[in-house]
């Protein structure tokens, strides 16, 4: 069994079968924060396929790769995108070695 | 144009059904006309010395259907006729056609402004070098593909090695002063996407081209035109063969702009194939759908009162002309 089938992504929809009136507030935000503003539909289309990599969400990778290619990014600059997702996740991961320095001090001689 | 997310727009697949050009068309209460004919866009054959995978035309250095000299005096008779304020000449490669430098003569002595659909590498073809002064000598406004302005891209939908020869000739060409201001000889670049998926809004695209081309290779250009693959032909083949058809379609149907209608190419143009025979556009051209059985059928009958407002004969790849901000030979129609 596939727990991740690309058409779900078609079906995003159904989800607002129950307590529509909460999906619907969701739609209206989410459009609104697609919009050009101080940022270019460009480079939030980036900054969403980072997140969708940071959060490894197949749904939001396809979308957003889509959405980069239809804003004019090309492939160059999606990956350095990647890049920044990965390298902030994998800094994340490592400045917690201090939490673990500091754990290892406190019951050290 | 705020864009809905498509994931919401989407009905499940089991519950989707085919949806007509035409249908759409009615359930926006549009009527689509012609209005004023004022441009022979005229398709010289599918000889190329490329063989593009979106190519529309499937055209390719094997193809042998040209028009003939017969055929091209019949279309300066309607040129002369009827004073066509634009003369718009592609192909396949129309530089490679025996009687594309008389079309381009004629048609400038009878006072139309003339574009020319030039694919960059075809100078670079025997007897072909001198086409830059060519086109200056005469004035003509030089439309050339470039996909993208790297090569990766580039070669990858136009062949191996297109993208050096490309920027080459566009350096050629801003040599002789097209592309260049002041020089009033207007070179523009047409950008169609690298696969399954809509263009990227033609002012933003535009301005990477001008910066990237000018920044890594000196070249400067007046206009990119974005264009929408149309599904027929080489790109429809590339389509099933990636498994990409339905969504592809669906994505077109969904984009359906209604504004872009008014500026649809088709409204203004006629035309015409290698055999002398009419078309509503270049791309009803490919798929052999002529202009409505009611109007004349070739150049020798063209009637330009029976042809203004005329019903344009549609089909599903009207789809790619309505998508977004539409599309059309001159790029993107709407906002």
């Amino acid at each position: 069994m596939t727990y991740y089938e690309e058409d779900d992504l078609q079906r995003f929809s159904e989800v607002g079968k129950h307590r529509p009136d909460l999906f619907e507030k969701f739609m209206t935000w989410y459009q609104a924060c697609q919009e050009d503003g101080a940022l270019s539909r460009r480079e939030k289309a980036l900054i969403g396929l980072a997140v969708a990599h940071a959060l490894q969400c197949p749904y939001c990778i396809d979308s957003y790769s889509q959405s980069c290619l239809e804003s004019g990014s090309n492939m160059e600059q999606m990956t350095e995108a990647i890049h920044m997702a990965s390298a902030i996740r994998g800094g994340a991961s490592l400045i917690h070695g201090l939490q673990a320095h500091k754990s290892v001090n406190k019951v050290s001689m | 144009m705020p864009q809905a997310l498509p994931i919401v727009e989407r009905a499940p697949k089991h519950l989707r059904a085919p949806i007509s050009f035409e249908g759409k068309l009615a359930a926006h209460g549009i009527e689509l006309r012609a209005s004023v004919v004022n441009t022979l866009q005229i398709n010289v054959g599918k000889l190329c010395n490329q063989a593009c995978k979106h190519c529309h035309v499937d055209a390719s250095p094997t193809r042998t259907e040209i028009m003939t000299p017969e055929t091209a005096e019949q279309v300066i008779a309607a040129v002369q006729k009827f004073r066509f304020a634009t003369v718009d000449i592609t192909g396949g490669a129309p530089e490679l056609n025996p009687s594309f430098r008389y079309l381009v003569r004629e048609s400038r002595a009878l006072g139309s402004h003339v574009i020319v659909r030039h694919n960059l590498t075809v100078m670079y073809q025997r007897g072909q070098e001198d086409l830059p002064e060519f086109f200056r000598d005469h004035s003509l406004e030089v439309v050339s593909s470039l996909p993208y302005f790297l090569e990766q891209q580039t070669d990858a939908q136009r062949g191996h090695g297109v993208f050096d020869k490309s920027v080459e000739a566009l350096q050629r060409l801003n040599a002789v002063g097209y592309g260049m201001e002041g020089t009033g000889l207007a070179l523009n670049i047409v950008y169609n996407p690298v696969g399954a998926f809509l263009p990227p809004p033609q002012t933003s695209i535009e301005a990477d081209f001008k910066y990237e081309l000018m920044t890594r290779h000196g070249i400067s250009f007046n206009h990119l035109f974005t264009i929408t693959n149309m599904p027929i032909k080489r790109f429809l083949d590339y389509l099933r063969r990636s498994g990409n058809e339905e969504r592809y379609m669906q994505k077109l149907v969904e984009a359906f702009n209604p504004t872009t209608i008014e500026g649809l190419m088709c409204r203004n143009l006629v035309s015409v194939d290698w055999t002398g025979k009419l078309y509503d556009c270049d791309f009803n051209q490919m798929l052999e759908l002529g202009v409505a059985q009611s109007l004349p059928q070739t150049i020798g009958e063209f009637d330009p009162e029976k042809f203004s407002s005329r019903g344009i004969m549609t089909g599903p790849h009207c789809f790619g002309c309505t998508a977004g901000s539409g599309s059309s030979c001159g790029g993107a129609v709407a906002p």
